[in-house]
């Protein structure tokens, strides 16, 4: 009874304590990302469906920006291109685990070797792209000269077409092979010494070993390497930029920079039809998010039924 | 980067008494704050821009001049906020369909009552830049020329002379490139450098009539006469008359090549000329030509891109913005400002003097006297923006594969039937 009668002089915040405090200390975050983060992308589906130029009256249209997406040739290659970068950009993880697994010994100056390795992470993304443009100059690069000296023909990748893209790729993977590389490390600083031991035991060595016993025990390692790879990919914009912007004639281009191109570029502010560019490139997104979400709420349930 | 004028005044004092002349009549009445928003950035114009603001100021002792100079590049997409939010009074742009969206919107000011008022006076031949919807949209205070810059030391080495027809330079260049060299250096990485090769070849085969109603889309891209331009184009490329992997470079990186003598020519503004003796050419080796005439008989169209002064709509001090445009416009301020010591451009003003330089002189004798079909503003501001930049990039891409030139024309005339 006495349990009943204090429950009913409590105040309501009494009451409810457990649940308000924490949505409290919440609401600020949730606040601006409602405004921030979660209105703009609703925002952009309703101005998909106008054109405008960001100054006059918007028109309603309805999904006429869409029909044009489903017949501009640069839309498709940009979304081609994005695919390519998603794909080829993955090959930072095998990439970051051998050099992680070649440098997780210790002999004299490790910490040194570690660190030259890790050094084109800590650059900006506009320097690396500098570097690799000058690298890749069609007669005063450091590639035609190497392919020079082996009697090769020069080659102009950044002014290809067909190959520009890729140069742009292999440039990314630098910083990214870096990266993978120190979360790996970590990883691998993590790896049980026992369970090692025991598959010596059981006969394991070389790849079985890596495969069935390093590997496992780095799960989270290239779970994260992967998420932080496919982020990378998308967001590729600033080396596009500074290596060819886009060129030549348009085929290095990807969604997020032909979105900018339409909606904030020189020539561009055509609001509407940037902003169906960047619905699709949301939606591809969306898939990736939503991987990421059940994975992590699924391994979070794990740990929390054992 | 915002900067108050009100020091320093005293020393100005001298040129406020030549410049002020016309406008005496206007001085006491102005008061309050002249809000100037410029993408003069450059060092060389940034000086310019602040002497006028200081010197502005100083000739009104009740304005105060509030400068704020933004980068030239950023300005292109900051002008857009910079209009529509808390406005400033005077702002810097460019002429021709590039004026269109603001004009379209409502942000500048039309400004034909104080042309008609006379107060422009010397700056009628202009004013069709300045001219939309039969109303005028600002001033101009500078141009410049566009034109052949080449090495004349090469070419006596080799026995050439500046051609003028099409046949000469054709001749002219086969030559060149049988010593080794291109005639031409170009960076197209940006693109618009290959947009000055085509408003020239397309003035020069078709007119500068046709050129503009091409610019208003009046006219496929898949015309005859539009391929007839292309196809003189083609000649120049494929007898190698454009160094190698163009796409690469922005035309300063192209700028190497005819230092060191591997290309001979250059079709660019006259801006390219500081570069040039900077790069350590010296006058004796630089000379200059009007693009060659390619069908007789056309009277040669020109490209002198304009940049401009407007008003902006929603402005606070509309006398003192009117009254700083009078000055700006004005043969003494043109004569300075556009000299060898301030921006070495030509002056809008017909009663301004051209500075005494080699390329200017030349370049206002030929858009004075030789350039009866037109001046126009540039590919990238006389056509529409989205259609500038679906063109430049089929035109780098033709300069690159010659030979997808059909896939090209359909993709613009696709564009053009969308975009007009």
């Amino acid at each position: 009874m006495t349990t009943n009668t204090s429950r009913g002089t409590a105040t309501w915040m009494q009451r409810n304590r457990m649940t308000v405090t924490p949505i409290l200390f919440l609401l600020p975050g949730l606040i601006f990302f409602a405004v921030y983060v979660i209105s703009p992308i609703f925002q952009s589906f309703n101005i998909s469906l106008y054109q405008w130029d960001g100054l006059g009256e918007a028109r309603y249209i309805g999904l006429e920006n869409y029909r044009e997406l489903a017949t501009d040739r640069n839309f498709e290659i940009s979304l081609w291109n994005n695919v390519r970068w998603l794909l080829l950009y993955l090959l930072a993880i095998p990439l970051g685990l051998f050099i992680a697994l070649f440098l997780n010994q210790t002999v004299v100056g490790i910490r040194l070797y570690k660190s030259l390795f890790f050094f084109p992470f800590v650059l900006s993304q506009v320097v690396v792209g500098l570097v690799f443009s000058w690298f890749y100059l069609p007669r005063e690069g450091l590639l035609n000269a190497g392919l020079q000296m082996l009697g090769m023909g020069s080659v102009n990748i950044l002014g290809d077409p067909d190959l520009a893209t890729y140069g742009i790729i292999a440039a990314g993977l630098w910083p990214q092979t870096a990266y993978c590389m120190i979360l790996y490390l970590t990883g691998l600083n993590a790896v049980d010494p026992e369970q090692v031991e025991a598959g010596r035991l059981d006969g394991a060595k070389g790849w079985k070993m890596l495969w069935y016993v390093i590997l496992p025990q780095l799960k989270p390692a290239t779970f994260i390497a992967f998420v932080v790879t496919i982020i990378g990919a998308l967001r590729s914009f600033d080396l596009i930029s500074i290596m060819t912007n886009g060129g030549p004639f348009g085929s290095t281009r990807v969604l997020s920079f032909y979105m900018f191109e339409q909606a904030l570029g020189e020539y561009g502010f055509r609001m509407g039809y940037g902003s169906a560019i960047a619905v699709v490139l949301f939606l591809i997104m969306l898939v990736f998010i939503a991987y990421f979400l059940w994975q992590m709420w699924r391994d979070d349930r794990a740990a929390r039924h054992g | 980067m915002r900067s108050i004028f009100k020091t320093g005044a005293a020393a100005l004092a001298m040129t406020t008494i030549l410049a002020g002349g016309a406008l005496a009549d206007a001085h006491g009445a102005l008061s309050g704050t002249l809000r100037i928003s410029s993408d003069m950035s450059n060092p060389g114009p940034r000086a310019v821009m602040e002497g006028l603001a200081a010197e502005f100021d100083a000739m009104h002792p009740d304005l105060s001049v509030e400068l704020t100079v933004v980068d030239r590049e950023a300005w292109k997409t900051q002008i857009r906020n910079v209009l529509s939010a808390n406005p400033p009074d005077v702002v810097n742009w460019y002429a021709a369909n590039r004026m269109a969206p603001f004009v379209n919107a409502g942000l500048f000011m039309d400004i034909t009552d104080w042309w008609d008022a006379g107060d422009f006076e010397g700056l009628e031949s202009v004013r069709g830049a300045l001219t939309q919807d039969d109303r005028v949209w600002g001033i101009p205070y500078t141009y410049y020329q566009w034109g052949v810059y080449y090495r004349e030391d090469i070419f006596n080495e080799l026995g050439l002379s500046e051609p003028a027809t099409w046949e000469e330079e054709l001749a002219n260049c086969q030559v060149i490139v049988d010593s080794g060299r291109a005639c031409y250096t170009i960076g197209t990485k940006f693109l618009w450098t290959a947009g000055g090769w085509f408003d020239y070849l397309n003035m020069r085969t078709n007119g500068f009539d046709f050129h503009m109603a091409l610019a208003r889309g009046e006219v496929p891209w898949t015309d005859d006469r539009v391929r007839a331009t292309f196809a003189n184009w083609r000649q120049l490329i494929d007898m190698g008359g454009f160094i190698a992997d163009h796409q690469t470079y922005s035309w300063q990186e192209a700028l190497p090549f005819m230092i060191n003598g591997e290309a001979t020519a250059y079709l660019m503004g006259n801006f390219a000329v500081d570069q040039l003796r900077n790069g350590g050419l010296t006058d004796d080796q630089l000379d200059f030509y009007q693009f060659p005439v390619i069908t007789p008989g056309l009277p040669q169209g020109e490209d002198a891109p304009t940049d401009t002064f407007h008003v902006a709509a929603g402005a606070q001090n509309v006398d003192a913005a009117r009254a700083f445009l009078q000055y700006v416009a004005s043969a003494e301020v043109q004569t300075r400002i556009n000299g060898p010591e301030g921006l070495g451009q030509l002056p809008v003003n017909a009663n301004a003097s051209v500075a005494d330089d080699e390329f200017i002189q030349q370049g206002f004798e030929m858009l004075s006297q030789n350039a009866q079909g037109g001046i126009a503003q540039f590919f990238d501001r006389d056509w529409p923006a989205e259609m500038a930049s679906i063109g430049m990039e089929g035109l780098q891409e033709f300069m690159v594969f010659p030979d997808n030139l059909d896939d090209i024309l359909a993709r613009l005339e696709a564009a053009r039937q969308r975009v007009y």
